[in-house]
């Protein structure tokens, strides 16, 4: 295997160089294109703050990606390589441990037509029916693998269809996705309504999934369907995007294998012109989570993505309590206000001043037993579950984030950023467990950067969170270095407020960057707790040690 | 495994003295409409600067703030457009166009929802900015943002422009 590897290497090597010798003639021979990651950790055990060391001492995931393209053909193919798992990444009984090619892929496009076979990644609509995606700092990848067929029927008319089963670890789920997209765009459609400040898109999607399995007990649906129209209309500085999906009986591990269909709304209205930006948000879920295999769980074998509405929290304490979407059942709504105070004005000053007002909420819904004898929670496997309204919401509160931002550039070297945002965490229901109940946090933040003449800057951050339930309150610490091309970084995040014992996690590194080339090395102690990206989230274990990370686009 | 590497190592060198050509993605504009990628990077023999940024990514925001502050001068000096590509997902793709408005950038941006331009275009981590010459083929590009990088992505600029080798 090696062997053929390195043969393979080196006739790819070979190749580009005779295909660089006829560079400059006529070059139709493609060209090649990719990246390179490595991640590395060197484990040390620390017992203050429960961080284990591992049996092979370090950890490393690293993939690389490969695309050849020539005019209306590409293809390539990722190498991944998990020797083993880093903590913290999915991967149950070493499930996700070794090499390989999980991810090959060739497509040919020409005019209105687009073919792919191997390993690809859709979205439809806002993903509520099907959106396959990869998110390597989660270990997140339901790519598909397949066939898929995108066909521009007439100028604003864009059909998609696919079949495919899912990636799972180094295998593929048991069912079968099979999935068809239209688009409507009548601005595009219409020539002569090409000009309109009424703008207007529409969309439908249907998925349906089979997986048979004979069920001892209950006679379970071989094929599950689910579909979803979507609207957006756009008029002058307003614009109105929505969704609506509905999910036939699919009884899984999720829902207790209740018969119940499911349902999801999404509507986003927002207004904006030059200095300002509005954004109202609401979305209705229940029963909606739908995946590959009914008996799957955690991120694994997902067909959709129900994405969350509240703010993606950057800052390191606000992101200590991150909402996950509950696709068994919530209401939520966004308001969101961005604003722009302008140049030259008593509070803009010399440069403008940016402020951002963030409200957000989620419930769960209305939930009423189908007879006497059947309790809502938990649910009763084999039966219809439960009762809803749509668009019922219950009493209970899951999430709430307000947070309110200030950026203002002082001068030509001086730029600030401050924050306030004030959580309120449902421990119980977004971490599965019970009687720990809700967690209220207030955090601010001042972010101060000074930047010096020969493109070098200074930039500090100071974070405190104080809250009483949980781990506490914490503050935290940071002063960064920076030159062209590198970076030093120390930080202090110490829980003072801890009631067993007040703990520092503190981490200093550098990095150095040149071009498509990152490198990056620290040391230190990082907190146990949840890390999300795009709606998703891990549990990242704690940890001590040396962390390296290499990357690289070529 | 050191035949491996140097193997490796002789592809990745092979590459790099390439002049790579954008790939042909579907994405779409502010206003909703499907925009293939090929069509939004001519710029009549001018440069074009691609930059994958996001809502949530404070970097990223800084560096295209600081682009937005010179966009003017670095118009008029080099003829250069800048093009910001958005990577936000549908939790925070619905609000990509009230936040770029918000902010007052003058340049063009567009939505790649589910990722497909970052992919074939190698991204990996976002900022990730790519420089193309007059003809469509990126000559350079950079990763990350630190402060005051947008000094030297200027410089870049002015020689792409003129003509001149980058280094």
């Amino acid at each position: 295997m090696k062997k053929i590897f390195t043969l393979f290497l080196n006739l790819a090597g070979l190749g580009i160089f005779s295909l660089l010798a006829q560079e400059n003639t006529e070059n139709n021979s493609g060209q090649i294109t990719g990246n390179f990651q490595t991640d590395a950790q060197y484990y040390i055990e620390d017992q203050s703050i429960g961080a284990t060391a591992v049996k092979e001492y370090m950890l490393v995931n690293s993939w690389a990606n490969f695309i050849y393209s020539n005019q209306n053909f590409s293809a390539g193919f990722r190498y991944e390589g998990y020797m083993n798992t880093l903590l913290g990444y999915p991967n149950s009984g070493g499930i996700n441990d070794g090499i390989g090619i999980p991810f090959r892929w060739a497509m040919f496009s020409k005019d209105d037509l687009e073919i792919t076979v191997g390993n690809f990644y859709e979205q439809f609509g806002n993903g509520l029916v099907l959106r396959s995606y990869e998110e390597k700092m989660l270990g997140v990848d339901n790519a598909l693998d397949g066939f898929r067929i995108k066909y521009q029927l007439f100028k604003g008319i864009n059909l998609t269809g696919l079949i495919a089963k899912q990636r799972y670890y180094w295998n593929h789920g048991p069912g079968i996705i099979r999935g068809f997209d239209g688009t409507i765009q009548i601005n595009e459609v219409f020539q002569s309504l090409e000009e309109s400040s009424l703008r207007l898109n529409i969309g439908g999607s249907f998925v349906s999934k089979f997986q048979h399995e004979g069920h001892p007990l209950y006679n379970l649906p071989d094929n599950v369907a689910a579909m979803s129209g979507r609207i957006m209309i756009r008029y002058k500085n307003f614009d109105i995007n929505s969704e609506y999906a509905y999910k036939f009986n699919d009884p899984s591990l999720d829902n207790s294998y209740i018969f119940k269909p499911g349902q999801a709304l999404l509507i986003n209205t927002s207004y904006a012109k030059k200095g300002l930006g509005i954004v109202l948000s609401t979305k209705w879920v229940d029963n909606m989570a739908f995946r590959s295999d009914r008996n799957a769980s955690l991120t694994d074998l997902n067909i959709n993505q129900l994405p969350e509405i509240t703010k993606n929290h950057i800052y390191v304490l606000p992101a200590f309590y991150p909402y996950a979407t509950q696709p068994n059942g919530e209401w939520g709504a966004k308001a969101e206000i961005m604003y722009k105070i302008p140049k030259n004005t008593l509070l803009g000053g010399k440069y403008g001043t940016n402020v951002s007002l963030n409200y957000s909420r989620a419930h769960d819904i209305k939930k009423t037993q189908i007879n006497d004898s059947t309790p809502v929670f938990p649910p009763a496997s084999g039966t219809y579950g439960y009762n809803t309204k749509f668009f019922s919401i219950g009493d209970k509160l899951y999430f709430q984030d307000i947070n309110f931002e200030i950026s203002k550039k002082w001068s030509k070297k001086i730029l600030s950023n401050f924050s306030y945002v004030y959580l309120i965490y449902n421990y119980d229901v977004l971490r599965g467990i019970t009687g720990h109940g809700n967690v209220y946090a207030h955090i601010g933040i001042v972010d101060m950067t000074y930047k010096f003449e020969n493109s070098s800057a200074l930039k500090t951050e100071i974070q405190h969170m104080f809250t009483k339930q949980d781990e506490g309150s914490w503050v935290l610490g940071m002063i960064e270095y920076s030159l062209p091309g590198w970076f030093f970084t120390v930080f202090d995040n110490w829980n003072y407020g801890n009631p067993e014992s007040k703990k520092h996690y503190y981490s200093i590194g550098f990095g150095h960057i040149s071009g498509g080339t990152r490198i990056q090395l620290s040391y230190g102690k990082q907190r146990a707790g949840v890390m999300c990206i795009g709606g998703v989230c891990r549990n990242v274990p704690a940890s001590n040690g040396v962390f390296v990370s290499i990357s690289s686009t070529f | 495994m050191n035949k491996i590497i140097l193997s490796l190592s002789l592809v990745i060198f092979a590459l790099s003295m390439f002049a790579q050509d954008v790939p042909a993605v579907q994405l779409k504009d502010l206003n909703g409409k499907t925009v293939n990628t090929k069509s939004i990077i001519n710029n009549n023999g001018k440069p074009v600067l691609i930059s994958f940024f996001a809502t949530w990514c404070k970097p990223c925001i800084k560096e295209l703030n600081a682009f937005n502050e010179n966009y003017d001068d670095w118009k008029e000096e080099t003829g250069v457009r800048i093009i910001a590509i958005s990577t936000d997902n549908s939790r925070s793709s619905n609000s990509v166009g009230p936040f770029v408005k918000s902010k007052g950038w003058e340049f063009d941006v567009y939505l790649d929802e589910n990722g497909d331009f970052k992919r074939a275009m190698n991204v990996g981590e976002v900022p990730h900015t790519f420089l193309l010459d007059g003809k469509g083929k990126i000559v350079w590009q950079h990763k990350t943002y630190l402060d005051g990088d947008e000094n030297k992505t200027f410089d870049v600029i002015k020689k792409v422009s003129k003509g001149q080798p980058i280094k």
